[in-house]
C-alpha cells in the first residue's frame, strides 16, 4: 500500500478529513522552503503538495506565478526539488509528498529517470497540471514502474461520460478543481460542492480532495465535510509573501507565520467529524 | 494533380495530424482538465463545420467581400533586377483587410465561434496584427473581445493598441515574464479557463492544443491554394522555392501546406535569429531549440536544460516567441521544409530594400522572409522562381525602424 493510500486509510478509520498544504520549492529560497516543509506535519498537514516551479504556469493565478518566479530566481531545478524532498524524508517517513507541476520540466529531465529519482527521493504521487488523460502515456508506465501515484484532476467542466476516462489510470486520490479558473481566485460555493461530489463519488472509490480557492479555515472545513481532503496553496503563499523583506528575502517571521496559519487551517479541518 | 486539388491521399504529407492531434512526435493536447472538454467540443464543432457546405459558403463570402481575397501574386521586377538572379514573386497578404494574413484565420474561427454559440472572444497577440484582426471581426459581429498583449509589445506596437481599442476591444497588458507573446498566451489561457461558459479562445497561429494547429493551418491554406493557381497562370509551372517568415508559423504553414506533396518546390521557413543564431538573443526555436511542451503542444522550444522556457528575442514582436507550430517541427525533422534564420539587421535591410525597389512597406515579420529570399536569389538562375510571402504591411513598424535608423519622428 502506498503512503498516500495508507494515510487516507488511517484518516478514514479516525473519521477525519485531510488537510493538504502546498509549498513551492525554493520559495523564497531552498532553506526556508525546506524549513516550512519540515514544519508542516507537526502543524497539522496530513499530506503535502510540493510545487515544482515552472516558467509558464498557465493554469495558475498570480500568487503561485509569483511563488514560481521566486523559486526559479532562487535556483530551483528539478534536481533541487528532489533534493528538498529527500532532505524532508530523512526525518519523516509517513507524510505523503505529492509533486505538483507542469509537463515540460519532467520531459526535460526524462520521464523514466524522473519517476525513478522522484521515488528514490521519497515522492509518493504526481499531479501534472497540463497532462490530461489523452496525453497520460508520457508518464503512466514509468510512474507505475516506480510505484508513484498519478493523481488526476477533475473539473466542473468534465462531463459525466468523461469521468471514466479521467479515472482510468488514476491512483492515490482524485483532485477536484472546484472552480473554472486559475488557482487562488474564486471560491466554489457550498451548494456547488454539494452538487459536484456525489457525481464524482459515483464514478470513483478513490478519496477526493478539493482545491482552488480554499483560503480560510471555514472554507477548508466546508470542503472536508463533503470531500476527503482540502488543498490550500495560495492562501499560504500570500502569507509567505507578506513576510518577505523589500528584496524578497525570508525574514524570521516567514516560517512561523506560514506554519501558524497552517495550524489554524488544520484545526478547522480536523474538528470536522466524518 | 490540379493546382486547386486539396484532397490528401494516403501517402500525402498533407494528411496530418493523426487522431491525437500529432504530427510525428509533435502537437498533442497538453492542457488542464478544465479545458480538455472544450478542446474536444471544439474539435467536433470544427469537423462538423468542415463537412457543412454552408460553412464554406459563408466563409468564402466573407473572404471575398470583407477580407478582399484573392490577394495578388506580384512579380517584383525591380527587386529581381537588383538581385540579378531568380524571379521574385510576392504573395500580397499585406493587402488583406487589417493589413496581414491574420484575418484569413480569424474569419474562419469567428464563424466557428458563432456556430458554437460563444459570445465572448479572447486572443493573444504579439505584434498586434492578430489582435487587430480579432478585434475587427468582433466589431463586425458585435461580440465582446479581450486581447492579451505583453506590456513590452504594448509599448513597441502603440498604433495597433490604439486600433484595437478603437475597434472596441479591451487590450490587457501582461507584465509577467518579459511581457511578450509567450506571456500574453499564458494570460489568454488563464482568461479562457476562467470564462469557459461563454468564451472562445481565438488562437492566432498554428500552435496550441489540437485542433488549433490544424484548424489555423486549414484557414490559412487559402494563401497557398491561391499561390499555386496564380504561379501556374503566370509561369506555367510551380515555383522553385517558397520563402515565409516563422514566428508561430501561420503564414508559412498557410502557403506551404498546398505544396507539401510537390517535392520539387523548396519550402523555406525563416526564423527570427534576433542578434544572431548563437547570440543567446534569438527567436529561432527550430534552429536553436529542443522539443518540449508549452501552450498545449509538443514542439521545438527555446528552453534551458531544466525545461524552463527562455525568453525569445526579435526586433519583430510578431516573431518574438520561444516556440513554433508543431507541424513545422515535424516538417523540419522529416526534412520536407528547411528552416533558416535572418537577424534583426537582415530584416531592417530587407525592409528598406523592399520599400525602395517595390514601393511596398513590408511588416518586419515579412522582412525576415524577404531577407532570406534576397540572400539566395542572386545565386539562382534567372529563370528560377522564388515566391515570398509578404504576410503583413509595415506601417505599424515605422517607429521601430526609425529608431533603429536613428531617425526621430
Amino acid at each position: 500500500m502506498s503512503r498516500i493510500a495508507r494515510r487516507f486509510a488511517t484518516l478514514r478509520q479516525q473519521g477525519r478529513g485531510a488537510l493538504i498544504p502546498y509549498v513551492e520549492a525554493c520559495d523564497p529560497d531552498y532553506d526556508t522552503a525546506l524549513a516550512i516543509l519540515r514544519g508542516m506535519p507537526a502543524a497539522g498537514a496530513d499530506l503535502i503538495e510540493v510545487g515544482v516551479p515552472f516558467s509558464d504556469p498557465s493554469a495558475d493565478g498570480p500568487t503561485i506565478q509569483k511563488a514560481a518566479r521566486r523559486g526559479l530566481k532562487a535556483g530551483s531545478s528539478m534536481k533541487r526539488v528532489l533534493e528538498m524532498v529527500a532532505a524532508f524524508r530523512k526525518d519523516d517517513d509517513e507524510t505523503p509528498i505529492i509533486l505538483m507541476g507542469y509537463t515540460n520540466p519532467i520531459g526535460a529531465y526524462g520521464p523514466e529517470r524522473f519517476c525513478a529519482d522522484a521515488r528514490a527521493a521519497g515522492v509518493d504521487g504526481l499531479i501534472v497540471v497540463d497532462l490530461p488523460p489523452e496525453e497520460a502515456d508520457l508518464l503512466s508506465a514509468p510512474a507505475a514502474q516506480a510505484g508513484l501515484d498519478i493523481i488526476r484532476l477533475v473539473a466542473p467542466t468534465t462531463p459525466d461520460d468523461r469521468l471514466p476516462v479521467v479515472f482510468n489510470g488514476a491512483s492515490g486520490f482524485v483532485y477536484y478543481v472546484s472552480i473554472t479558473g486559475v488557482t487562488g481566485t474564486r471560491t466554489a460555493s457550498t451548494d456547488e460542492l454539494a452538487q459536484a461530489l456525489p457525481r464524482l463519488r459515483r464514478a470513483t472509490d478513490l478519496p477526493i480532495a478539493i482545491g482552488f480557492g480554499i483560503r480560510t479555515p471555514e472554507l477548508a472545513a466546508n470542503a472536508v465535510r463533503v470531500a476527503d481532503a482540502a488543498v490550500v496553496a495560495s492562501a499560504l503563499l500570500n502569507t509567505l509573501e507578506s513576510t518577505l523583506d523589500d528584496a524578497g528575502r525570508a525574514t524570521d517571521q516567514t516560517v512561523p507565520r506560514v506554519l501558524a496559519q497552517l495550524r489554524t487551517l488544520a484545526d478547522a479541518v480536523h474538528a470536522v467529524r466524518k | 494533380m490540379s493546382a486547386t486539388d486539396t484532397q490528401a491521399g494516403a501517402n500525402s504529407l498533407r494528411s496530418g495530424p493523426d487522431g491525437r492531434g500529432r504530427f510525428g512526435i509533435f502537437g498533442g493536447r497538453f492542457v488542464a482538465e478544465t479545458l480538455m472538454p472544450l478542446i474536444l467540443e471544439l474539435d467536433a464543432a470544427y469537423k462538423a463545420a468542415q463537412a457543412d457546405p454552408e460553412f464554406r459558403r459563408e466563409l468564402d463570402y466573407y473572404l471575398k467581400d470583407y477580407v478582399g481575397r484573392p490577394s495578388p501574386l506580384w512579380f517584383a521586377r525591380r527587386m529581381t533586377e537588383e538581385l540579378g538572379g531568380a524571379k521574385i514573386y510576392m504573395k500580397r497578404e499585406e493587402l488583406n483587410h487589417t493589413g496581414s494574413h491574420k484575418l484569413n484565420n480569424v474569419m474562419g474561427q469567428i464563424l466557428l465561434a458563432r456556430r458554437m454559440g460563444r459570445t465572448r472572444i479572447v486572443a493573444e497577440t504579439g505584434a498586434g496584427q492578430h489582435g487587430v484582426a480579432t478585434a475587427t471581426v468582433c466589431a463586425l459581429f458585435g461580440m465582446k473581445c479581450a486581447i492579451y498583449m505583453g506590456a513590452t509589445d504594448v509599448e513597441r506596437q502603440k498604433p495597433n493598441v490604439f486600433r484595437m481599442r478603437l475597434l472596441g476591444a479591451e487590450v490587457v497588458p501582461v507584465t509577467a515574464g518579459a511581457g511578450t507573446l509567450k506571456d500574453a498566451m499564458n494570460e489568454a489561457m488563464r482568461d479562457w479557463v476562467t470564462n469557459v461558459h461563454d468564451t472562445y479562445f481565438l488562437v492566432g497561429t498554428v500552435a496550441g492544443p489540437h485542433p488549433y494547429p490544424q484548424m489555423v493551418r486549414d484557414f490559412q491554406s487559402v494563401i497557398g491554394v491561391e499561390t499555386k493557381e496564380q504561379i501556374v497562370a503566370a509561369e506555367g509551372r510551380l515555383p522553385d522555392a517558397i520563402v515565409a517568415a516563422i514566428g508561430g508559423g501561420s503564414n508559412a504553414m498557410g502557403i506551404f501546406h498546398p505544396f507539401l506533396d510537390d517535392p520539387q518546390v523548396r519550402l523555406i521557413g525563416v526564423e527570427a535569429a534576433g542578434c544572431g543564431l548563437d547570440s543567446g538573443r534569438t527567436a529561432a526555436s527550430i534552429e536553436r531549440g529542443t522539443p518540449g511542451v508549452l501552450h498545449g503542444n509538443r514542439t521545438y522550444l527555446l528552453q534551458d536544460t531544466d525545461g524552463q522556457v527562455t525568453e525569445a528575442h526579435s526586433i519583430s514582436a510578431g516573431l518574438d516567441y520561444p516556440g513554433v507550430g508543431p507541424e513545422h517541427s515535424w516538417l523540419n525533422d522529416i526534412g520536407r521544409a528547411e528552416y533558416v534564420g535572418a537577424t534583426d539587421q537582415d530584416a531592417l535591410d530587407a525592409f528598406q530594400l523592399c520599400t525602395r525597389t517595390e514601393g511596398i512597406i513590408p511588416a518586419l515579420e515579412s522582412a525576415h522572409a524577404i531577407a532570406y529570399a534576397a540572400r539566395i536569389a542572386p545565386d539562382m538562375p534567372k529563370d528560377a522562381i522564388v515566391v515570398v510571402n509578404i504576410s503583413g504591411r509595415g506601417d505599424k513598424d515605422i517607429f521601430t525602424v526609425a529608431e533603429h535608423l536613428g531617425v526621430k519622428l
